[in-house]
């Protein structure tokens, strides 16, 4: 995945520290920034093993390599100011500085892609990410919420309610985020408690007895991890909608929109379609729970999301997953319009293939797709 | 004390060398005190002192509750690719290897057909030794495969859990292991075959979440950790000490989450008392 950032000479690596960046703060040559982009590359590698740990630091140099740059391109390069020499000297800059460029763009590339999983867990939770009711708000009209589980409660990490999908009545289900710290203490952050999940499957319940299409959105951390859940059985609210999805007659979508946050996504996951927005995450554990448990070091977050393979592109080329939906550009967070819409076009595209299906062979295919998926074993002789 | 119908020359009873190695006598973690080897064993690894019910590997669990010790394995020969080539400060590979020559199995679960009572039955039993009995692809796929015989064969299922869950060195697919054990479980139901969840110390994460409470009847051992998130990340997220027998098997009958709680002793007369409930006598119906 880095080879391409190794094709630097031995000779260009520099041992260790000698030569930080902070002491040629200011290069006059070209030289001086081809020294620090030099410097990158060794980091590269020079690795072992736990370049995750290196990637900002490349960053912070390939930073440093274009402010320098910027300086290098404003020098005076005016031929009135000077001799032919200097206007030759000043061509030659030029080229040199397009071919630095060139292999920023190169390197930069090489960055994002290998800090991938994390920079994407860090959009899949960036605070302007749409949340479910910001969907709802322009996918869906006529949302009317329902609420409780008839048992315990009404949480409100988890929102259900009835809508209407391109004059559809539908069923919409989906995890809620907040933004400002007392919504957020009310949405419990996303975590959501048993009675969560089983007013989730009260209301596909509903949503099948009166033949209604199921849409549910994901976006949560994890189910909650705490006195009152475990008391009122998180583990059995889940096992519930693990057993009852595979089986309800009617249509379901499933879009992991920001976070798919283990037992507690795959709750309300077991679908016709799985999407994935872009920029979202899917993963058994959190990178930071995975750190602190196989690296006994939570810090390791970057390498343990890497190694988990939490990604939409991952989890396609798993097979877990059936779409993936474009976000805009940087991101759903710059525009929620636009993230709403792309979505809407991926619902409508599934939602219109599930229908013409006759139910018996809806829920056939369900129950294969779950059945044959993640197969990876094989026969030991 | 047991003996074993084996499938096959790679399946040797293992655990019996163990135990001649371990020495004759073995200290109770819970009354801490010394405990012959064979008074326990006798016991069905119960101490006599306390009743504290110490674990036991999978073969040992099979033998316990299937007729004269006798059972047939199937679909042991499952083994794990290693979807996610996962390294971390070990690699998975090894890690798999290792647990492979620890245990003698292939993967964390045991699939057998036996008698329990006379009545024909399908028993999965989970090996805690391996990898902590985390549920993997492997796992996912021979317990589905078990599911799937009962369906077809009309046999009543046992699943004995010990588990720490999923098993996060396959990420994501150990999560759809969770989806595709269920749905195999919601065609069991409409079969009407029973099931029976047999819930040992410990059960967690993934597989607490999934079939382990989806048994017609979900019955525990004493004092087993039986739980959706493990003690410690619950002390992490509320910052405050758990009360003394939280998430214990009895914790969880008194909230409702178990039909029972039964003695190692009395686990095959209480199973097979259930399955004439739920099948007939033996021989009256199809088994
Ligand atoms: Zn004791």
């Amino acid at each position: 995945m880095i080879r391409g950032l190794m094709k630097s000479s031995p000779d260009m690596r520099l041992s260790g520290q000698s030569t930080p960046a902070d002491k040629t703060d200011a290069p006059q040559s070209v030289a001086g920034a081809e020294l620090l982009l030099s410097m990158v590359e060794a980091q590269w590698a020079n690795r072992n093993g736990n370049t995750m740990e290196l990637a900002p630091k490349a960053q912070q140099e390939l930073e440093k390599i274009q402010q320098q740059l910027a300086r290098l391109e404003s020098l005076p390069k005016n031929p009135e100011q000077g001799s032919a020499q200097v206007a030759a000297q000043s061509d030659e800059t030029q080229q040199q500085i397009q071919q630095l460029n060139e292999r920023i763009s190169v390197l930069r590339k090489e960055l994002e892609e290998f800090r991938g999983a994390w920079y994407k867990t860090e959009l899949a939770r960036h605070p302007q990410r749409p949340y479910t009711l910001d969907y709802i708000e322009r996918i869906f009209t006529g949302w009317s919420e329902i609420h409780g589980d008839r048992g315990f409660g009404d949480d409100p990490a988890i929102v259900c309610g009835m809508a209407r999908f391109h004059d559809e009545d539908v069923m919409v289900i989906g995890h809620q985020k907040a933004r400002d710290t007392k919504q957020k203490v009310y949405r419990n952050f996303g975590y959501a408690h048993p009675e969560g999940y089983r007013k989730a499957l009260r209301a596909m319940k509903i949503a099948e007895k009166f033949g209604r299409p199921i849409f549910t959105f994901v976006d949560t951390p994890g189910a909650y991890p705490g006195l009152g859940a475990e008391e009122r059985g998180q583990a059995e609210a889940i096992a519930r909608n693990l057993r009852e999805m595979p089986r309800l007659h009617v249509p379901i979508l499933t879009v992991i929109t920001g976070e798919g946050g283990s037992g507690g996504a795959l709750a309300v996951a077991v679908a016709d379609r799985v999407l994935m927005m872009e920029n979202s995450v899917y993963s058994v554990i959190s990178p930071e729970g995975c750190a602190s448990i196989m690296w006994r070091d939570a810090t390791k977050k970057e390498l343990a999301a890497e190694a988990l393979h939490i990604t939409a592109p991952h989890l396609m080329e798993l097979g877990c997953i059936d779409e993936i939906v474009e976000e805009p550009e940087g991101g759903a967070h710059t525009d929620h319009e636009k993230a709403a819409a792309l979505l809407d076009s991926a619902l409508q595209k599934h939602l219109a293939t599930l229908k013409v299906l006759p139910i018996p062979s809806l829920l056939d295919s369900r129950y294969k797709k779950f059945r044959n998926m993640a197969q990876f074993f094989k026969t030991n002789v | 004390m047991t003996w074993f119908k084996r499938q096959s020359g790679e399946l040797a009873n293992s655990g019996e060398k163990k135990v001649r190695t371990e020495g004759l006598w073995v200290k109770c973690e819970s009354c801490r005190q010394i405990i012959w080897k064979k008074d326990l064993e006798e016991n069905l690894n119960v101490c006599p002192k306390c009743d504290k019910h110490f674990r036991v590997d999978a073969r040992t669990r099979l033998a316990q509750l299937l007729d004269d010790g006798q059972y047939e394995l199937f679909d042991t020969d499952l083994v794990s690719t290693d979807p996610l080539k996962f390294v971390d400060l070990k690699a998975y590979a090894s890690r798999l290897k290792q647990a492979q020559k620890d245990t003698g199995l292939n993967d964390a679960v045991l699939n057998a057909r036996g008698k329990l009572n006379g009545r024909p039955v399908i028993v999965s039993a989970m090996e805690y030794a391996f990898i902590g009995g985390s549920m993997g692809a492997v796992v996912g796929e021979t317990i589905t495969r078990a599911i799937e015989q009962a369906v077809e064969s009309k046999t009543p299922i046992l699943i004995v859990s010990a588990s720490g869950g999923a098993r996060m060195m396959e990420g994501v697919i150990s999560l759809m292991q969770l989806a595709k054990i269920s749905a195999a479980l919601a065609r069991l139901d409409e079969a009407k075959v029973p099931y029976i969840s047999i819930l040992t110390d410990p059960t967690t994460g993934g597989v607490t979440a999934s079939f382990a409470m989806l048994g017609d009847l979900n019955i525990a051992e004493p004092g087993a950790l039986i739980g959706f998130a493990g003690p410690r990340v619950i002390e992490q997220t509320i910052r405050q000490k758990l009360p003394q027998g939280f998430q214990r098997s009895e914790f969880l009958l008194e909230h409702g989450m178990l039909d029972a709680v039964v003695p190692r002793k009395q686990l095959k007369p209480y199973v097979a008392r259930a399955l004439d409930f739920m099948a007939g006598p033996v021989g009256t119906s199809a088994n």
